[in-house]
């Protein structure tokens, strides 16, 4: 019997020939990031351990990017724990360099390896055809002591892409029509893989951004197979792949859907859960009091360029603040280098360092009681950006500065 | 498996996701102990108050879902609960839970009858009864029962290599 693209991977990493979904592996990890979300709680978890030890620190990735800079003394003392630690035990270290996962993908992720993250969205990986997923800090703990772990194989549920997108609509749109469709539930366990003729056409952004969301629908994982466009932008960052893995022809999926990305038209999804999603339309002004154009999801330059695109020579609407946050400080120095952060700055934008910001309701840039906000960020849950009682919407960077110039819910082809 | 009790009910919607079990702006305290007041705040804010220990949650579909942060089952945890009833619940907020020695069980029904406030009868891995009623739910497998039983993962890890 054929195998899919996750089975093999987790095959390869446990030392097997052949597994599949149901079954449980004990696996090896390439790789073990973790963030300041929960680093901290890590360390003192280890540190209570009667025989603390590193399997292999090579393969630990810490990166601050939730609260950096330190916005109180709280999350000063945890990040100086995490990187008082790092220094004592040698470990790769990251501040200010960018959102965990854009630091990932610019530095470390390879084809085929199977990476743990301490952070949900760690599916983005799958656009370089690794399998990552996200884990607690106990699961990382336990990972980081002994270098293995416990997988249940997931079942795969395989998306068929064809065609390419209409002008003006983007990844997000595209994952978001996905999510709407399957629900935020409907990957749960599962692997969402993504094949087809259409998936050449998307660019490593598009890609990344698709990966990133699929844990909105519950995914374990997500995965792409490697093609040329994988490979150029693995070369460019001077990396080379552990395996590249494709599913065989005959392997077995859970359920198969024919995606014809020509369809896809502008979407939001609407507070408070992911899957709640309607055509951009059916939202159209709608009030907003604040725009976040950022976020492991839409913060690369693709998505910078785009919001560039749509804002230059026009204004921020008054008494809207438009946050731009690019997602590493790579894509910062681009985005200098192409005149974008002058036209979001000409334009009343208040432009940002590299962190995860509003989405994750720390940082910067929380809404208060009773405002609204529309975001590239991940989720929209209720109070997730700040005050319980706020709203949240999530559309592509092209709708999201759309809204930030016309102060109500809009879509970039109205400005 | 551990022995049967009675539990109070609290029921609990759909998607329950991490932000509600533990807002992102309470993460920064210092202790579970200092969070447990905010628990579920953004969708019922004097909840948390009025847990009791030994109490349990009875849910809908995809409980848990969202991020990783562990101090969501953990706070759950600390508040006493007994366990969590949903029909599903999201992968990440499973395993964080298991690791923390928080019993989940999953089954399609108690929740559509369910009434908040009432008892149910729970055996771990046969059943639960509730008005009359019998809920029968399956077991966990062993790796996961050893955990729980052992109060989560280190302690468990700890077990094994004889160093409790």
């Amino acid at each position: 019997m054929g195998m899919t693209m996750a089975e093999k991977i987790i095959a390869c990493a446990a030392g097997v020939n052949a597994t599949k979904a149901g079954d449980i592996e004990t696996v090896t990890l390439d790789r073990l990031m973790s963030n300041d979300g929960t680093t901290h709680l890590t360390i003192d978890m280890y540190n209570k351990l009667k025989n603390p030890h590193i399997a292999d620190i090579d393969k630990l990735v810490w990166i601050v990017d939730h609260n950096i800079p330190a916005d109180s003394p709280k999350t000063a003392a945890s990040q100086k724990k995490m990187r008082d630690f790092a220094k004592e035990h040698n470990i790769t270290f990251y501040e200010g360099e960018g959102v965990c996962h854009q630091v990932m993908m610019e530095k470390h992720v390879r084809p085929g390896e199977l990476i743990f993250g301490a952070d949900s969205h760690t599916l983005a990986y799958g656009a370089l055809g690794a399998f990552g997923t996200g884990v607690g800090c106990t699961d990382y703990l336990y990972a980081m002591v002994t270098g293995t772990s416990w997988l249940l194989v997931p079942e795969t549920l395989r998306f068929n892409l064809h065609g390419q997108l209409p002008e003006g609509v983007y990844a997000r749109d595209l994952i978001l029509t996905i999510i709407g469709r399957i629900g935020a539930n409907g990957a749960n366990y599962k692997a969402m893989e993504f094949a087809g003729e259409g998936l050449h056409g998307l660019t490593m952004a598009d890609r990344i951004s698709i990966c990133n969301l699929c844990v909105e629908a519950g995914a374990k994982t997500a995965l792409m197979e490697v093609d040329d466009v994988a490979m150029t932008y693995l070369e460019e960052h001077g990396r080379t792949p552990k395996a590249c893995f494709t599913s065989d022809e005959d392997a077995v999926f859970a359920a198969v859907y024919d995606i014809d990305l020509s369809e896809i038209k502008p979407i939001v999804a609407k507070p408070h859960f992911v899957d709640n999603v309607v055509p951009a339309e059916e939202c159209l002004g709608t009030h907003i009091d604040e725009a976040f154009l950022g976020s492991c999801n839409n913060g690369r330059i693709e998505d910078l360029r785009v919001g560039a695109a749509v804002i230059k020579g026009k204004k921020v609407a008054p008494k809207v603040r438009f946050l731009v946050v690019p997602a590493s400080r790579t894509v910062y120095k681009q985005a200098m280098k192409e005149g974008l952060l002058d036209i979001f700055m000409e334009a009343g934008a208040i432009v940002m360092n590299p962190n995860c910001s509003v989405c994750w309701g720390a940082c910067q840039g929380v809404i208060g009681e009773g405002e609204t906000l529309i975001s590239t960020g991940t989720r929209n849950f209720k109070g997730r950006a700040g005050h319980k009682d706020s709203f949240v919407y999530l559309a592509s960077a092209a709708t999201v500065t759309a809204s930030a110039i016309a102060g109500e819910i809009t879509t970039a082809d109205r400005v | 498996m551990a022995q049967k009790f009675t539990a109070k009910i609290w029921v609990l919607g759909d998607d329950i996701d991490t932000d509600i079990i533990l807002p992102t702006e309470y993460l920064a305290l210092k202790t579970v102990e200092d969070m447990k007041p905010y628990a579920f705040s953004p969708l019922r804010p004097e909840l948390a108050g009025l847990i009791q220990p030994g109490d349990m949650i009875v849910a809908g579909k995809n409980f848990g879902c969202g991020s990783s942060r562990e101090q969501a089952p953990e706070v759950v945890k600390a508040l006493g609960i007994s366990c969590v009833v949903a029909k599903s619940y999201a992968r990440i907020f499973f395993r964080n839970a298991i690791n923390n020695g928080l019993l989940l069980i999953e089954n399609a029904d108690l929740y559509d009858a369910g009434t908040e406030g009432d008892t149910a009868e729970v055996t771990p891995g046969k059943e639960i009864v509730y008005n009359g009623k019998t809920y029968e739910i399956a077991s966990l497998p062993e790796n996961l029962t050893e955990i729980l039983e052992a109060g989560g993962l280190v302690k468990a890890m700890r077990k094994r290599n004889g160093l409790d």
